[in-house]
């Protein structure tokens, strides 16, 4: 979620109220935004002589776009206390009546295909306007657009540049202009050179280094306005004392286009001299038929059934009250006149996360608050308790192995690729899950075996005192071509001795209970290989590198008519095994298959 | 440590030294009563005679007192100047016998002479005259430094405390706190100590010997014998605690059996647009090995589960899978049942990824789709391992344990949901509750809940809960009016909280402390 920073004063100034915290945590939790930090007592950063003011930092839900500025959460808030209206946002001619405008060129499908835009007129900027208006771009660069891939934003000062523009896609060799903050003018190729190092801006280059074409815009002039998604030029750049802004906005997404375009503008054309007017832009763009005057303000027609949202909230309220409700949340909604059950919504520009009745309903229940709605209790359920069988079954030998005295451990799953195999001393078998993007060797792939775990545990537990004896009942997985998730889970049991003995025969000792538990016999291997019918386990001499040779055991076992198969294997685990997970005491350790006797 | 659990040791009778001094003492005390132990025994150490006094006094044969009090002893450099006489002494000795002496004297070079020499000026003892020393007192010297030590070889004390601290200071002398006791005749008093027996016998049952037995005394301040018990752990203590709360509310457990899932399941199912940044690899464990998953279809072994759990049969079910994905494509591109949908072109490579769970959402949803095929009121739960791409820290592993209930019902509310989590919650203690607005992609409305947290005296969130999206469900092929709640929390967070734990990696993993498990206490969610 992203966290917003504003003014302290300032917000209270807005919001016509000196809030204690605690009355203002209580609103904010009341709309469902988040007071993360007042730092009102907190030392604060010092800018040139100057300590900050108190900074509330504050929580937006993700898909809140029109809050990720100090003019929304004031905006939202104010409406929500029912202070103002929600604003009425129009489109303005300029006075000539003539509208700007851009033409985009079929190139620009090669990298960068959409392009919308947007003319703020006699702004009054202000330093914390001006900073707020730079934090939002950043702020939608980051969240919404994806790391400016889905869409950048560019802001140029109108007065230094003159219409009509274009947006095309050249080659980086034929781009030239002196980037933002730079007087010195470099080609395209330059300045993927030159930005290589820049903390801020390398994290983008990727996104059009390779094309054979850049996205680019000029005005009449060929004066560059920003090369996107990287850097403007220097020349348009705007200032506090810049009066008409004009913003270009290109995208790889359509529908995230429009609604970068719109928060924008409803943002901050409050400040122009005339309040929430944006001059419209013609953007001509016959290829992929995305002529149109840009942006539209107009609210999005929608319906929400009065009986729904009653019904959902627990509620009997009329359609007139509803609509009151929501006029808190910023939608203006009116009963239907040719339904009596619909009520009329317009979704306003900034509600870009309103997709269907439900977001609608929600914002009632908001407005009702969250906290009042009746809380009858949901009726009955016809289920009929149940627990999953395979944990039925770890239950019974996780319960089994704690009452011989063993005591149960919960390692992780995941590990590296060594401490699966060749730690102990087995060859890749190619049936582990490998993970694509760990962030540490630790986690490479998921467990096959339960053993890892185990001696990690005995490793970071060496201070207590010995024998050590532990277990675990646990998931591995392995790949399974056969499957949609082209994996299973299986559930396995392991335990381990750890102790100045071997403790071969604890570990043998703590197998023949548990199957026993399990009504699993002891048989011979003859019995059992004579008379699929008999029902039991026998164990045989095993030869496997993890354990010292003659020291190990394979366990069969022959079930339900079933042929015999081996469940799993029990052992001194061989010295070099302990060197590798630092356990300088003899250490035996059992492991099988649970899921055999599921 | 011997003696510190259980009764108190068997003592060696009359063989061993203990044996001998607790009959020595006794017959002492026959004659000396009271008695002072410095006194009686001054070669025996002083923790020796406590033992013997514990033993005696444990038996009312004895009672004492325990002093404590200073002794001052003699360092080696002391007693040797104490036995030889004091450094300037030993220079004065020696100039005297000579008459006079070079200061290139051998017997003059040791740092010890040099100290002497000094002090022997100070004491106008000796001169230099010219680049020798001579006497000027040549009959006899009184050695004070000497004497005082001799004081204090015979008397163990020294009167003046100044001096005391300069001798400490010059490490002639050290101090030592030397407990002594003072012994009487206990009430149950006798020169020899009776015949003790350990324990009660079997053998003694049989010969009748328990009627006329001295049964040596219980140490009732020690712990019993410790039980090598095996334990369950903590974290599956409370997991267990939770189920039994599920299992009482008719809660099925969800079969969540697979560590790997599909984007399709874990992501685009729940609505998760495909741009998400919960998508990330920064934030979502890929799988490269095997390349992809096949398209959405039914899941053998949960289907056996379910079966068995609910006297379903999987293979009477049918559900077309090839629409379900097609409905979920198209309410992501270009909306659809009631939605405008998020209107982004959809990458079919996109569900084909495999991830590893970053919630058993992806089970529920399976869980769900498949209730399309019979629909009516459910309720399912699991507790089970998830996975997110985190960087390692006193919070965040890069697994954990989610808890998570869904109730699928006809007509439910949102208040409704509130009321079986004050119910759910208050079976583990927390409450009040509050809920506060919050987004997540698959349910609307979506609720952050809080508990009361009286140890800390704040509200604590403690779970998220909504109902999930009517265009998830309706792509499902459920019947647009019954409704389902979602709710999840973590597993670790409130044990963490009940048990005051700060660091998760205490709680799960290898570094857990092993003597965490054997000795943490049973968990009752309804009491701690």
């Amino acid at each position: 979620m992203p966290t917003i920073s504003v003014d302290k004063a300032e917000l209270y100034k807005a919001l016509g109220k000196e809030y204690t915290k605690d009355e203002f945590d209580e609103l904010c939790f009341e709309f469902g935004i988040e007071l993360d930090e007042d730092t009102s007592e907190t030392k604060r950063p010092i800018v040139d002589g100057v300590e900050e003011p108190p900074q509330l930092k504050i929580e937006i839900p993700a898909n809140r776009y029109d809050m990720l500025c100090f003019e929304g959460i004031a905006m939202n808030l104010n409406v929500f206390l029912g202070r103002q209206p929600m604003p009425q946002y129009r489109l303005k001619a300029p006075a000539n009546g003539q509208l700007q405008t851009v033409t985009v060129t079929e190139d620009t499908a090669r990298i960068r295909p959409y392009f919308s835009c947007a003319i703020l007129r006699n702004i009054k900027f202000t330093k914390s306007r001006y900073e707020s208006f730079i934090a939002l771009q950043d702020k939608l660069h980051q969240n919404l657009a994806r790391q400016r891939t889905l869409v950048a934003i560019g802001t140029h000062d109108l007065d230094t540049i003159e219409g009509p523009f274009t947006y095309e896609a050249q080659p980086p060799e034929a781009i030239k202009f002196a980037p933002l903050n730079q007087t010195k003018e470099m080609t395209g190729k330059e300045m993927m050179e030159f930005y290589e190092k820049d903390k801020h801006l390398s994290r983008y280059l990727p996104i059009i280094r390779d094309s054979p074409v850049y996205p680019i815009i000029y005005d009449k002039n060929r004066q560059v306005l920003s090369m996107p998604p990287i850097i403007n030029s220097n020349h348009s750049k705007i200032t506090l004392n810049t009066k008409n802004v004009f913003i270009d906005i290109t995208a790889t997404d359509k529908t995230k286009l429009e609604i970068v375009n719109h928060i924008i503008i409803s943002m901050f054309s409050q400040y122009c001299e005339e309040p929430f007017t944006i001059e419209p832009v013609n953007i001509v763009s016959p290829h992929n038929g995305e002529s149109r005057t840009a942006p539209d303000v107009t609210p999005r027609k929608s319906q929400a059934s009065a009986k729904f949202i009653n019904s959902v909230c627990g509620l009997d309220e009329s359609r007139e009250s509803i609509s009151d409700l929501l006029k808190k949340m910023c939608i203006s909604a009116k009963p239907s006149t040719t339904d009596e059950d619909v009520i009329d919504v317009d979704i306003p520009i900034t509600r870009a996360d309103v997709l269907h009745q439900a977001d609608i309903m929600e914002d009632v229940a908001i407005a009702y608050g969250f906290n009042s709605l009746p809380r009858q209790f949901p009726s009955t359920s016809s289920s009929v308790a149940a627990a999953l069988p395979i944990n039925k079954l770890s239950d019974i030998i996780r319960l089994e192995s704690a009452m011989a005295g063993w005591a149960e451990v919960m390692p992780l799953t995941l590990c590296s690729h060594d401490e699966n195999y060749a730690w102990l001393n087995k060859q890749d078998d190619n049936k582990a899950i490998r993970l694509q993007n760990p962030k540490t060797a630790e986690y490479q792939i998921v467990r096959t075996s339960l053993i890892p775990g185990l001696l990690k545990t005995i490793r970071e537990n060496k201070r207590h005192a010995v024998p050590m004896k532990i277990f675990e009942v646990g998931d591995v997985c392995y790949k399974d071509a056969t499957a949609e998730r082209r994996s299973r889970n299986e559930k396995h049991f392991a335990a381990c001795w750890y102790g100045k003995t071997s403790g071969f025969e604890q570990v043998h000792g703590l197998l023949d209970r548990v199957m026993m538990m399990l009504k699993a016999a002891l048989i011979t291997r003859e019995d059992g290989l004579k008379d699929p019918k008999v029902q039991g386990y026998w164990i045989e001499e095993l030869d496997e590198s993890t354990y010292l040779p003659g020291h190990s055991a394979a366990i069969y076992l022959q079930i339900a008519g079933q042929k015999a198969k081996q469940i799993g294997s029990f052992g001194i685990l061989h010295p070099t095994v302990l060197k590798h997970f630092e356990l300088p005491f003899p250490t035996s350790t059992l492991e099988i298959n649970a899921e055999v006797f599921l | 440590m011997t003696g510190t659990r259980g009764p108190v040791p068997v003592m060696a009778q009359a063989n061993g030294p203990s044996g001998d001094l607790n009959l020595e003492l006794l017959h002492k005390l026959e004659t000396q009563d009271p008695l002072q132990t410095q006194d009686a025994f001054p070669h025996i150490s002083q923790a020796e005679i406590k033992g013997v006094l514990d033993r005696l006094s444990s038996r009312l044969m004895v009672t004492y007192t325990t002093h404590d009090s200073e002794l001052v002893a003699l360092t080696k450099e002391g007693q040797q100047i104490c036995d030889e006489g004091s450094h300037e002494f030993k220079v004065w000795d020696v100039v005297r016998k000579s008459g006079r002496l070079s200061l290139k004297d051998p017997a003059l070079a040791t740092p010890q002479a040099k100290i002497g020499q000094g002090n022997a000026f100070k004491l106008k003892w000796i001169k230099k005259d010219g680049d020798s020393l001579v006497p000027i007192v040549t009959d006899s010297v009184t050695d004070a430094t000497q004497q005082l030590l001799q004081e204090v070889n015979d008397h163990k004390t020294m009167s003046d405390p100044k001096l005391l601290k300069d001798f400490i200071k010059r490490k002639l002398v050290t101090t030592q706190k030397v407990i002594t006791y003072t012994v009487q005749k206990g009430p149950k008093w006798a020169k020899e100590i009776p015949v003790e027996a350990k324990d009660l016998t079997a053998d003694m049952l049989q010969d009748g010997s328990w009627k006329t037995a001295t049964f040596k005394p219980y140490n009732f301040n020690a712990l019993g014998e410790p039980q090598n018990a095996g334990a369950l752990h903590p974290l599956n203590k409370v997991r267990e605690e939770f189920r039994k709360i599920f299992f009482n509310m008719e809660f099925i457990e969800m079969p969540t059996a697979r560590f790997v899932d599909s984007g399709f399941w874990n992501f685009d199912a729940l609505y998760v647009p495909q741009q998400h940044p919960a998508r990330d690899l920064q934030d979502t464990f890929y799988v490269s090995d095997p390349a992809e998953a096949g398209p959405p279809g039914p899941d053998p072994s949960a289907d056996v589960a379910l079966d068995a759990m609910t006297n379903t049969n999987s293979t009477k079910i049918k559900l077309d899978y090839e629409k379900y994905y097609a409905n979920v494509r198209a309410v992501h591109q270009d909306g659809a049942f009631g939605s405008i949908g998020y209107r982004y072109p959809y990458n079919d490579a996109e569900p084909r990824r495999l991830v590893l769970r970053t919630h058993t959402t992806a089970v529920s949803a399976y869980c769900l789709h498949r209730l399309a095929a019979n629909p009516g009121p459910v309720r399912y739960f699991s507790i089970d391992r998830v996975f997110r791409n985190e960087t390692v820290d006193a919070t965040h592993l890069a697994e954990f344990h989610q808890i998570e209930g869904v109730i699928a019902d006809y007509g439910l509310t949102l208040g409704g949901l509130q009321a079986f989590l004050q119910l759910f919650f208050d079976k583990i203690g927390v409450s009040p509750l509050r809920f506060k607005p919050a987004y997540n992609p698959y349910t609307e409305p979506s609720m952050e809940v809080f508990g009361f947290h009286k140890g800390l005296n704040k509200w604590v969130e403690i779970g998220n809960s909504g109902m999930f999206r009517p265009e998830m469900l309706l792509s499902m092929g459920l019947p647009a009016d019954l409704r389902v709640y979602g709710f999840g929390l973590s597993l670790e967070r409130p044990t963490m909280i009940k048990y005051g734990v700060n660091n998760i990696r205490e709680l799960l993993g290898h570094k857990v402390d092993l003597s965490f498990i054997e000795n943490n206490a049973a968990v009752r969610l309804d009491k701690d």
